[in-house]
């Protein structure tokens, strides 16, 4: 039987790449006072439903969807946490 | 010699492009919709620029799976030419037909510019009408257009000899080793980010882009 997944994917920008926009967002935030601030990178959060036999099967194919579309490995990195929600009533 | 120039959702330089081939150069165009499955009749491929399917998710990402782009691979792998310009380098750069990326402009904003590029590479189709070291100057519009790759893939670059242009005197987007347009080993497919079409036609003051076009004219027909 399928069973019911969310996936949470945090796409992020490898560390050896520029990231002009979280600079921006540095300078932004200090200006409203947060000196505090030392550095910060922008990333993607992706959240999906998707249907697989067992968790493994999830995992496969988040694998696949993230390396061949949802990042670029080019320039950035990825990790997910799976959590089945089928049996969870409201959810 | 017929070019095909695609067209996904959301490019907006495809008919300045068809307007250099077809109306400049007379040679036989054909628009190619993203849905397309057959560019056999087809002897160069031009993606033009724009932002395919609206940018979502990254630049280029959405179109490397549209129907036409895995013709446009096998066109690529077959050893035919391929030109992507502004977003069709993004795009190029996606489908993994030249390495590297397109990231966001290291001072954030989109540049509208014209700049001066220096001709690296002209023994290539695409750039024989150039001269070695020729300096030209072409528009570029782009935001996300600061070339990255790892320091192993962009020490291959150089190393192959696969820069075509280069940003001279100012590098306004960031790029790595300040490189405008790059491309694969074989160098039968080439991105840029410079626009060459936009610099075509005598009426708009610079027609520094139009050998790109053109040079394909010279040699081309005994290779196809």
């Amino acid at each position: 039987m399928l069973r019911k997944y969310k996936a949470k994917i945090f796409v992020t920008l490898r560390p050896s790449v520029l990231d002009p926009a979280g600079t921006a967002v540095v300078s932004g935030l200090t200006q409203l006072g947060y000196s505090n601030v030392e550095s910060c990178r922008i990333g993607k959060f992706i959240e999906l439903t998707l249907t697989a036999p067992d968790d493994n099967a999830a995992r496969q194919d988040l694998d696949k969807m993230c390396d061949s579309m949802l990042a670029n490995p080019v320039i950035e990195n990825y990790r997910f946490e799976l959590i089945e929600v089928e049996s969870q009533v409201g959810v | 010699m017929k070019f095909g120039v695609v067209v996904f959702p959301g490019s907006n330089c495809d008919r300045d492009v068809a307007y250099v081939t077809r109306d400049i150069l007379q040679q036989p165009t054909r628009m190619v919709w993203h849905q397309d499955t057959d560019i056999s009749d087809l002897d160069v491929i031009i993606i033009p620029g724009g932002f395919s399917y609206g940018d979502y998710l990254r630049c280029g990402a959405i179109a490397k799976f549209s129907p036409v782009m895995q013709q446009v691979i096998a066109h690529a792998k077959s050893g035919k030419l391929v030109l992507g310009i502004c977003n069709g380098f993004q795009v190029l750069t996606e489908a993994g037909l030249l390495p590297g990326a397109l990231t966001r402009n290291r001072d954030l904003h989109f540049i509208c510019d014209r700049v001066p590029l220096k001709v690296e590479k002209n023994n290539l189709l695409w750039t024989q009408q150039y001269s070695k070291g020729e300096i030209i100057t072409l528009p570029i519009a782009h935001g996300e257009g600061r070339f990255y790759a790892s320091e192993d893939t962009l020490k291959a670059i150089e190393d192959n000899d696969q820069v075509v242009f280069r940003y001279e005197n100012e590098n306004k987007n960031g790029s790595l080793n300040n490189i405008a347009g790059i491309c694969n080993s074989t160098g039968n497919v080439v991105g840029m980010m410079p626009h060459p079409e936009r610099a075509s036609d005598k009426m708009l003051g610079n027609t520094d882009g139009l050998k790109m076009f053109a040079g394909l004219l010279e040699k081309v027909a005994a290779i196809v």
